[in-house]
């Protein structure tokens, strides 16, 4: 390994960027919102027409749980206003599965034991023609974080996935606006980074080793993001490494500030959830299926345009539903392994395993079935500036 | 809590005008009972060379605080010059800008406003833009160092009320500064109803001057903007929605846990 690993010293924050914010929201405050919630403030949140972030708290907690069909009644009129009857489909591509970091919860830690493997021209290509095979036309490539796999692999690469994408994101290691507006250049057109957690010292207990323990510097990801006019911007937490409601309502502060400072780009939810599993950490607090329902629709009222997006990781029956309680696009038929695409990979490779394996022909079926018109289109490179 | 802008705090979210009243009596009566802290007044409506002037003398002895205006300018051009001219005579870097080429309805020009915008915060100047509610040009006054922006409710003088309520919705959601509701509120209603929508103030001038008693008038609008204003951080309720999911999807959600 001749990667140098940062220590785990803290950026320090940027004038004018969300994390100089951050110590003005309080953890036990935003807590008390959702904890102290009750059926009258729930009440009060539904009827609401713009809510506010304890309309957002009420809507999360458990007393909201009486209200959640009424809750799911309003995101999916909410969804069918802004998106009409659409489901956006995307495919993640995995680049690499080389890592630095050191995070309690991943696979590509980079102390486990797993065959490591990085993907040359060729090997892209190939992993090209699979996907357009299926029809994706929105690709999303992952990588974790060495300093062999960074900008100038960055630069030779997406110039490949330019020519047959009309829309590429990436879900890399946090970079410079500067290294930003290269790769927008060069045709990236979205970026997603998650927090994992806005708690810092829940944060720093899960981010032992690597560039990856500078929670500061992540934190302001977004604003380089918006200060470089990325299209799009995507957030998420970790569901389950701290308590999940708290994050969340953390997040929809972060996503209101970046909405209001950086109003020209577009903003995208994740919501990766931690599942207790052998081997792995026991999740802080555990965010269950019925939950998740919860918490979609209650951002979905939250906000009636931020896109919603949902893997693999969850089952093809939640997946079925998930267009009626908020959800704008999801991945399908997910290979989390280098290369998984154009050959049958050894598992061992996998970030995390999926649960939803149905091939994309079936979930385009499926998505018909609930009356939904699968867009697989939805950029074009004419309006990359 | 107050509203700042420019490090200045007020207390009082309703500000006025100086322009359309009967007589400077009647004037300072009606803005002493509105506990108004900011008037604006036209450059052009100041006489600093005879000694005659009945306007300035009478609301400096008030004590509000002066926010001059370009009313007049039809370019940015003229608008920074008339800007310039008002610092100096006013001893005060606040400047309403306000650019109409329209003689009719006076609705202000958004390319020329930007321009000189950009221009006059350069110079160090608090700027204060009348514009049209169009939240993307309100973002771009932001952006360009504008400390606060001032969309329309309706044509000025036409006591219409919030006909660009909509608009307005959005400028407020989005801003970063804060949002003055200016021209078109007539009556202490659509001044309660921009504050329930969380405008930080409101500007209120002919519904004011050109009531039967402006006195009483402002103290009806003093009143009004307290209690939107009010209702706004008490969290109003909304109107309660119904709709019904389908049927597979709530067996789903029930055979959840």
């Amino acid at each position: 390994m001749t990667d140098v690993i940062a220590s785990s010293v803290n950026s320090e924050p940027t004038k004018g960027y969300f994390a100089q914010q951050l110590s003005d929201l309080n953890w036990s405050e935003i807590t008390a919102l959702h904890q102290n919630a009750t059926s009258s403030d729930v009440d009060r949140a539904l009827s609401a027409s713009k809510r506010t972030l304890a309309d957002f708290a009420a809507l999360i907690s458990p007393a909201a749980v009486p209200k959640l069909m009424d809750m799911i009644a309003q995101a999916n009129a909410l969804t069918r206003a802004r998106y009409g009857n659409t489901m956006s489909l995307f495919a993640p591509l995995y680049l690499s599965n080389t890592c630095a970091n050191e995070c309690t919860y991943c696979g590509f830690s980079m102390s486990n034991p797993l065959k490591r493997l990085t993907l040359n021209q060729a090997q892209i290509e190939q992993e090209i023609a699979a996907i357009k095979g299926k029809g994706f036309d929105h690709v999303l490539l992952v990588t974790g974080e060495t300093s062999k796999v960074s900008m100038p692999y960055f630069q030779k690469v997406l110039p490949l996935f330019r020519q047959h994408f009309s829309q590429v994101s990436m879900e890399v290691q946090p970079l410079s606006q500067q290294d930003y507006q290269q790769l927008q250049a060069l045709g990236l057109d979205g970026v997603l980074v998650y927090q994992e957690t806005y708690h810092q010292p829940t944060y720093q207990k899960h981010h032992l080793r690597g560039n990856k323990t500078d929670f500061v510097y992540r934190l302001e990801t977004p604003d380089r993001l918006g200060q470089a006019q990325m299209h799009k911007i995507g957030l998420g937490v970790l569901l389950g490494l701290e308590d999940w409601r708290t994050d969340t309502l953390m997040m929809a502060s972060h996503l209101r500030f970046l909405q209001k400072k950086y109003w020209r780009s577009r903003f995208s939810i994740g919501f990766p959830r931690l599942r207790p599993c052998v081997g792995g950490i026991e999740p802080k607090s555990v965010i269950t299926d019925r939950e998740l329902v919860q918490l979609i629709a209650a951002w979905r009222l939250f906000d009636a345009d931020v896109e919603l997006s949902l893997s693999t990781r969850e089952s093809p029956e939640f997946r079925r539903f998930a267009g009626q309680f908020g959800i704008t696009t999801m991945s399908a038929e997910s290979k989390t392994q280098p290369g998984g695409y154009a050959e049958e990979t050894p598992k061992a490779l996998e970030q995390f395993s999926i649960h939803d394996d149905r091939s994309v022909a079936e979930v385009a079926k499926m998505l018909t079935e609930q009356e939904l018109q699968v867009v697989w289109k939805d950029w074009d490179p004419a309006l990359r500036s | 809590m107050s509203l700042i802008i420019a490090d200045h705090e007020f207390h009082s979210r309703l500000f006025t005008g100086t322009g359309k009243y009967a007589s400077s009596q009647a004037m300072l009566a009606s803005i002493s009972a509105s506990g108004s802290e900011l008037t604006t007044l036209a450059l052009r409506r100041i006489d600093l060379k005879t000694q005659s002037d009945d306007l300035l003398p009478p609301l400096q002895q008030l004590g509000v605080k002066l926010l001059p205006n370009t009313s007049g300018a039809r370019t940015a051009a003229e608008a920074i010059f008339a800007a310039r001219l008002a610092r100096e005579m006013l001893q005060t870097n606040w400047v309403k800008l306000e650019i109409h080429p329209d003689p009719r309805y006076l609705m202000p020009d958004p390319i020329e406003t930007l321009a000189a915008a950009a221009t006059l915060v350069k110079e160090g100047f608090v700027v204060m833009p009348y514009v049209h509610a169009d939240p993307v040009l309100c973002k771009r006054l932001e952006e360009v160092g504008c400390q606060c922006v001032m969309p329309l409710g309706a044509p000025i003088g036409s006591n219409q009320g919030l006909a660009s309520k909509a608009f307005l919705e959005i400028i407020i959601e989005q801003a970063r500064v804060p949002v003055i509701v200016d021209a078109g509120i007539g009556a202490p209603s659509h001044a309660a109803q921009a504050m329930e929508m969380g405008a930080d103030a409101v500007l209120v001038n002919t519904a004011l001057a050109s009531a039967r008693d402006p006195r009483a008038m402002a103290e009806a609008f003093k009143l009004a903007v307290q209690g939107g204003r009010l209702a706004f951080e008490a969290g109003l309720g909304g109107r309660s929605q119904t709709a019904v999911p389908s049927s597979p999807l709530t067996d789903f959600v029930q055979g959840l846990v």
